[in-house]
């Protein structure tokens, strides 16, 4: 599925997804990246060495996600932006997620946003708590939403309408 | 006639390390590029780069270029020649460059061709109409003269150009309809194409071109799905309202300058079209010149720099100008190299190199 359309099976991001203990926790990174290419900023930007260093630069990223506090490093510095960071702990009902997005024009805090899952598609409408694009972030900035918990698992780009 | 130690033909990722590594080593290096500025494909990607940091990666391209412009620029053993291109390599080893409607003749030790790779074309009806480009293209005029190509886009080619450009493409506020791939399966990195399929993009593989229509330009673009022995499937055939066809469905050596200086040529599929044979040093049948980078074979921007590298020291150690660090450095390129195709990614890379790779005694 993967291969041929370039969305994710529901398998594949489960298996990037920690233990609902692990969210319960805090903020944490969720790595899609599920083929082996010669790639490995996410490990070398982690400071805490919970994507761990890899052996091969073809390595998948091995994230322990009881070491990674979701301090998003790795979001911006994903060239293949494959990473985001969630906070399940963030309201009763909604869960946080921090996306890179690269297009303009940027939301601004407290607008509402379309929310799209992994094919694009709308889901709902999302509001923009945060808009960082600091010198760091190279130009890829980094939006953090918040968003219905029923879209955990489904939840995955915003599209901006202005 | 001028004497030149290094000459190196090409000014983008492979020519600039290749003239990086060639003048670290003491060689007087003159470097040709046929543009007004360096860096070849690098000046148009804006993407973050791929592979590890010894090749820059999450770098993003432009600035690539932009750091191996200025490490040029600072080197006192280096000549850069923009607006120049090479005419012709002879017998003698003699080359005759073109610059500013000039002639000039050169006799350099030795060369380092460089000079990349140009892109396949597709067969089908009206694919001379205008609207219709080849994606090295489009990203010309969006990403250095600043002009949208149109409005809405088919891009034909789902590998990591047809993946990147379509991205830029849309982040240029043009339209991508949907990207198509004859193959069964996506070419390009897989998180590339789940970006794009997540703005809604739909990617469709085992699809290819029918034909272009329109009045005076592309107005409608007929795809057609094909079947496993890659025939189209009658009944499958989609129309797209576009204004812009991309093509990007692979690319192929610019391998003229090596057939003209005599080098032994073959057919290698996994390199995209005729490659010179050359040895573990990078160095062709005709001891006096190298190659690097996509001339050698299509592969990465990352490893066409790493290719530069060696192919750099190689060349400036055999008229004995030793890199002072030699041994480390060229060990050190050679296992970059072989991280970067050791991957699913570098299958065709390391089959094309057991068809492409000779001895050394036998040149």
């Amino acid at each position: 599925m993967l291969e041929t359309t370039g969305i994710p099976s529901l398998e594949q991001v489960n298996s990037s997804f920690p233990s609902m203990e692990r969210l319960m926790q805090g903020p944490v990174a969720i790595v899609e990246c599920f083929q082996r290419i010669p790639c490995n900023p996410c490990a070398t930007s982690c400071k805490r060495g919970a994507i761990v260093p890899f052996e091969d630069i073809n390595d998948l990223p091995n994230i322990k996600h009881e070491t990674c506090n979701g301090c998003s490093l790795c979001v911006f510095n994903c060239p293949g932006l494959a990473i985001m960071v969630i906070d399940y702990t963030y309201s009763e009902t909604e869960v946080t997620f921090k996306i890179p997005y690269e297009f303009i024009p940027l939301p601004s805090e407290g607008d509402f946003v379309q929310g799209l899952d992994r094919e694009g598609q709308y889901l709902c409408d999302v509001k923009v708590l945060k808009v960082q694009n600091t010198k760091a972030m190279d130009r890829t900035p980094v939006i953090t939403l918040a968003v219905d918990k029923a879209y955990l698992k489904t939840f995955r780009n915003i599209k901006v309408v202005k | 006639m001028k004497h030149i130690e290094i000459l190196i033909v090409g000014g983008g990722p492979a020519g600039l390390c290749a003239a990086i590594s060639a003048a670290q080593s003491g060689a007087k290096v003159m470097l040709v590029e046929r543009h007004d500025h360096l860096g070849g494909q690098l000046i148009k990607q804006t993407h973050m780069f791929f592979g590890s940091e010894k090749q820059y990666a999450g770098t993003r391209g432009i600035d690539i270029s932009t750091i191996l412009t200025d490490e040029i620029a600072n080197s006192e053993n280096i000549e850069v020649l923009n607006n120049a291109t090479v005419l012709a390599i002879y017998e003698d080893g003699v080359i005759t460059l073109e610059q500013n409607h000039k002639y000039i003749k050169v006799k350099p030790e030795r060369v380092i061709i460089a000079t990349g790779a140009s892109e396949k074309s597709l067969a089908f009806p009206n694919n001379d109409m205008p609207g219709i480009y080849g994606a090295g293209a489009v990203q010309t005029l969006m990403n250095i003269h600043g002009v949208k190509p149109g409005h809405n886009v088919l891009m034909v080619g789902a590998g990591n150009i047809g993946l990147i450009v379509s991205y830029q493409l849309m982040q240029a506020g043009v339209n991508v309809k949907a990207i198509l791939d004859a193959s069964p399966k996506i070419g390009g990195y897989l998180v590339h194409a789940s970006k794009i399929r997540r703005m809604g993009i739909p990617i469709l593989t085992r699809h290819t071109v029918l034909k272009a229509d329109g009045k005076d330009s592309l107005e409608h673009a007929t795809v057609v799905e094909l079947d496993e022995r890659w025939q189209p499937i009658p009944g499958s055939e989609k129309e797209f309202d576009v204004d812009v066809m991309c093509v990007s469905v692979g690319l192929s050596p610019l391998s003229e300058l090596l057939f003209q200086a005599g080098c032994e040529m073959k057919m290698v599929r996994e390199f995209g079209g005729y490659v010179p044979l050359r040895t573990e040093h990078l160095r062709t049948t005709n001891p006096q010149i190298y190659i690097a980078g996509d001339v050698g074979g299509i592969e990465e921007a990352s490893s066409a720099m790493v290719e530069g590298h060696l192919a750099g020291l190689a060349a400036a150690k055999s008229i004995g100008y030793e890199h002072p660090e030699f041994e480390r450095v060229y060990v050190d390129y050679n296992e970059q190299l072989e991280a970067l195709r050791a991957g699913h990614a570098g299958d065709h890379i390391r089959a094309g190199m057991s068809k492409a790779l000779i001895k050394e005694a036998s040149c």
